[in-house]
């Protein structure tokens, strides 16, 4: 029977009970004889502890007490490299790292509690940004204070620099951002030598807390058990922190045997969890004077802070995203992640791609205008197309059409129209308007062979009454992961989507299919649902009780009489490298990514040069992510990427203050409200992609990529100015203006 | 040290009067969330910032992470489980639910309690009025996008139960 659900646009499986309020979220659940527990971090940036001391007026002999001592397995927050402690043990490398933590019945007494405790430490010196960090002033990290550095190298780039050629310089720079999902983290813990220890929680990978808290506890792997909830947004945020979080609250509910909850408050989650990491990009390029890119040296930098949690790899995404949808024949990318004392930088949409590109888009900007085109005439001189390679030297096998997405951009947005309306307008006028775009790729799913490592698992279960469920670890958090793999299963099986419900992520009931990050879910994930669904059509056609074509009738009738023969109906798919994709870890060459998505983004602004404000007016997203599975969900990606892109471009400045976030509450650490943002135009332009799952790519980190160069190219066209650090803020307008017309009237400084 | 009692506080919820024993500056959030367990009111940030605990108090809009319990006494307050009519949805949650206007869902709530107090206001609100109206109510999932078509088509009701 033929179901077409994929590319059309059902309800939300999860949807009901979210519009409804009975969603239930982590701090929605009581425990009997629940404990809360709260967190006593370190009072400076880094350090060693001298004394922890506990002042009179709290009864401590009720609370349950934790510190390092306490740790019946490893002291380290597995991930990548181990370094990081859950709780300090003698020394603090940043101001909000974890050094005891407190449970007591009343929530309030535990947070008056841990006021009471006292930490004092002896300093050490520390570093606060990616500048001292390199000029190593201390050594914070290791040997050199640098987590980790790539190389790549395409052609010869000391070679390309000749005479005739225009050479470019030009250094770019970004902040912080924070996740601002608006559910903060939270977790509950039950645990004790004889059951285990198991977890429930907002989080984004249960595998990962899996595995950190297995080596926290001395258990076998199935005494361990982790349990997403409703999860409330993560955005990445809910990537690593939730094994620190969970590895808290368990060894609290350890020691007091007694199930602990730990939530966090907004001013602790903004504080203490990981931001996207702040970054410093250096270009120089040799362009020929028609405008054809010859080469590009690139030197990029980002703070991983106190420990190198996912720095690779953030570093790495950023790397292979550093020279952009652009042919050129000689690419030298050096890149490192290093070291200082502010808390871990993390996981953030985009995942360093948002960083390099944005320094990527600026600077060639600059190039045009240094050549003398237009900026979309020296894209075009360039762009990458089917058969050209990356900086990577990936081969792009599939049919590429910047040019074709470019010219849809720019007819919707009427870009054309609007430079030259724009330019009249401006004349003499205290509000000035200005379009500008960015063009860009995302690649789907791991890193270089980062799949292949991974080697996910999905399974599908048809049940006796015909209805099929979904086995993954894959999280929904708000992206839309229950539908999409619900939409493809459907389709697969031939059944109607409302007989396909996706299991809870439990590690104790579902295999690994990998963490729900990287863009991953749909592209990989998803053709993991279809392969398994495949095999499911093709155990009942096998068995001889199901014959094409069916009915669901049928379909219902031949997976009653197989259970009932057979027992349980399951199908395992596991990943596979789609063919001709290769990845060198030793040259950092090949294939970076099985798919891209490809972009480009054009935004209009107003500058107001009285009050240095920038409002957003429009914005125009057209982009190729293979086939669209749910079109209002995709939409919904892109539009929400694109808001917090907005807000990373304009608003949200992390204010730092010796290492600690001094502005840590949404009072003061502004993203957009519906009074900000304007109207997001989304275009899709589908081409199916042979490997994906009915033809669809990756899609929710790509809107977070575009949004701030092409917000800041529109500044640039309005004002004249080029900025190149975001957040762009109303005070670096007014300095460069007020610098501006200074120089008007005293002439062009020398 | 004066020690605060508890003491009991009564209003009506959703309808239905209720009497809670408590401390007069418990937050009103508090009291519904574990009192009541109407845990439908959720709490973003306890500032009054993101509107997640938005709830509706003797017709007014407010955030009920700053309102102190006794303040509530005698009102009447609607919270997002008031809104469903015997498993029938208010044509708000059916909009939000088929037009996108609810992804990660813990802001949903108080965003479209914020909504059903502006279509009391303004039972057609202009795309500007719907901004300005749902400004105190943050989403980090949608880019607000999908809740303004949402509240569009909720203030048509016609137009929710003809499409798909």
């Amino acid at each position: 029977m033929e179901q077409h659900v994929v590319g059309t646009s059902v309800p939300r499986k999860e949807g009901r009970d979210k519009v409804t309020g009975q969603a239930r979220y982590v701090d929605d659940l009581t425990f009997p004889e629940m404990l809360h527990g709260v967190t006593v971090r370190s009072p400076i940036a880094r350090g060693i502890i001298r004394n922890i001391s506990f002042a009179d007026g709290i009864p401590w002999e009720e609370f349950t007490i934790v510190t390092a001592e306490d740790i019946p397995g490893r002291n380290a927050v597995t991930l990548l490299l181990d370094d990081q402690p859950y709780l300090a043990d003698g020394k603090v490398n940043h101001p909000e790292e974890p050094i005891l933590l407190l449970a007591h019945p009343d929530k309030h007494l535990a947070e008056k509690a841990r006021l009471h405790v006292r930490v004092e430490c002896d300093p050490l010196p520390a570093v606060f940004t990616i500048e001292e960090s390199l000029r190593r002033s201390a050594i914070v990290w290791g040997e050199d204070n640098v987590f980790k550095s790539y190389a790549v190298e395409k052609g010869d780039v000391d070679g390309a620099w000749t005479a005739e050629d225009t050479i470019i310089e030009g250094e770019y720079t970004t902040g912080a951002q924070e996740q601002l999902y608006i559910e903060p983290q939270g977790m509950i813990a039950v645990a004790n030598p004889e059951d285990g220890v198991t977890v429930w929680g907002s989080l984004q990978c249960p595998f990962y807390v899996h595995k950190a808290l297995l080596s926290l506890f001395p258990l076998p792997k199935e005494k361990i058990r982790v349990i997403q909830l409703e999860t409330g947004g993560g955005f990445g945020g809910k990537e690593e922190y939730p094994s620190m979080l969970a590895g808290h609250a368990a060894l609290l509910a350890w020691k007091s045997g007694k199930p602990v909850k730990i939530i966090y408050d907004r001013a602790e989650d903004m504080a203490a969890t990981t931001k996207r990491h702040p970054s410093r990009t250096r270009h120089r390029t040799a362009v020929s004077k028609q405008g054809k890119l010859l080469a590009m040296d690139i030197d990029f930098v980002i703070d991983g802070g106190a420990y190198a949690t996912l720095s690779p790899v953030v570093l790495s995404r950023g790397t292979m995203h550093a020279a952009g949808p652009y042919e050129c024949p000689n690419v030298r990318i050096r890149a490192r992640a290093v070291a200082t004392n502010a808390p871990p930088h993390g996981a953030f949409r985009g995942f360093g791609a948002p960083q390099s590109i944005f320094a990527l888009e600026r600077h060639l900007d600059k190039v045009a205008q240094a050549v003398g085109l237009a900026p979309e005439e020296l894209r075009l001189r360039n762009f990458l197309h089917q058969g050209g390679t990356t900086a990577t030297r990936q081969a792009i096998r599939e049919p590429l059409q910047l040019d074709r997405i470019m010219e849809r951009a720019f007819e919707i947005s009427g870009y054309y129209e609007k430079r030259k309306q724009f330019a009249e307008h401006n004349q003499n006028r205290p509000r000035k308007k200005g379009i500008g775009f960015s063009s860009f790729m995302h690649g789907a799913g791991f890193t270089g062979s980062g799949e292949q490592y991974l080697q996910s698992v999905v399974g599908v279960e048809a049940m006796a009454d015909g209805r099929a469920r979904i086995l993954a670890s894959s999280t929904e958090m708000g992206q839309g992961t229950n539908t999409i793999l619900s939409q493809i299963a459907a389709d697969t099986l031939g059944i109607p989507y409302d007989q396909v419900e996706v299991g809870r992520p439990d590690t104790g009931e579902v295999p690994n299919s990998g963490p729900t990050v990287a863009s991953r879910t749909c592209m990989i994930v998803g053709k993991l649902v279809e392969s398994a669904a495949v095999g499911i059509r093709q155990t009942l056609a096998g068995s001889g009780m199901l014959t094409e074509p069916y009915t669901f009738e049928q379909f219902r009738d031949a997976c009653a009489a197989y259970t009932s023969r057979f027992g349980p109906l399951r199908s395992f798919s596991q990943y596979q490298t789609p063919p001709g994709i290769h990845w060198d870890d030793e040259k950092y060459q090949g294939d970076a990514y099985a798919a891209y998505a490809w972009a480009v983004y054009v935004a209009e602004v107003t500058v107001d040069t009285v009050t240095y404000q920038v409002q957003v007016d429009d914005f125009v997203a057209v982009q190729e992510v293979g086939r669209v599975i749910h079109p209002v969900l995709a939409a919904g990606q892109i539009e929400g990427g694109v808001a917090q892109a907005i807000g990373y471009a304009l608003y949200e400045n992390v204010v730092w203050q010796g290492g600690r976030m001094a502005n840590h509450q949404m009072t003061n650490y502004i993203m957009p409200t519906a009074a900000d943002v304007p109207p997001i135009r989304v275009h899709f332009e589908e081409t199916p992609y042979a490997y994906g799952p009915s033809g669809a790519k990756g899609i929710g980190e790509l809107p977070m990529d575009g949004p701030a160069p092409a917000i800041l190219s529109a500044v640039e066209n309005a004002t004249g100015v080029s900025f190149c650090h975001i957040p762009l803020m109303p005070e670096a307008i007014f300095e460069s203006l007020a610098k501006a017309s200074v120089w008007e009237a005293e002439g062009t400084p020398a | 040290m004066s020690v605060v009692a508890k003491r009991e506080v009564s209003f009506s919820v959703n309808g239905r009067p209720e009497s809670v024993q408590v401390y007069p500056m418990a937050r009103l959030l508090d009291v519904l969330r574990e009192n009541l367990k109407l845990t439908g009111v959720k709490e973003g940030c306890g500032e009054g910032e993101c509107g997640a605990c938005s709830i509706l108090l003797d017709g007014k809009l407010v955030t009920s992470c700053l309102v102190p319990v006794l303040q509530a006494q005698g009102s009447e307050i609607v919270t997002i489980e008031g809104l469903a009519d015997s498993g029938q949805l208010h044509a708000l949650q059916e909009a939000f639910l088929l037009y996108g206007g609810s992804q990660c869902g813990i802001c949903t709530p108080g965003m479209i309690v914020a909504a059903f107090y502006l279509l009391k206001q303004v039972p057609h609100p202009s795309e500007a009025e719907i901004r300005e109206g749902l400004a105190g109510n943050l989403c980090r999932c949608t880019g607000y996008q999908k809740i303004f078509e949402s509240v569009v088509r909720a203030s048509n009701h016609e137009e929710v139960t003809s499409d798909e």
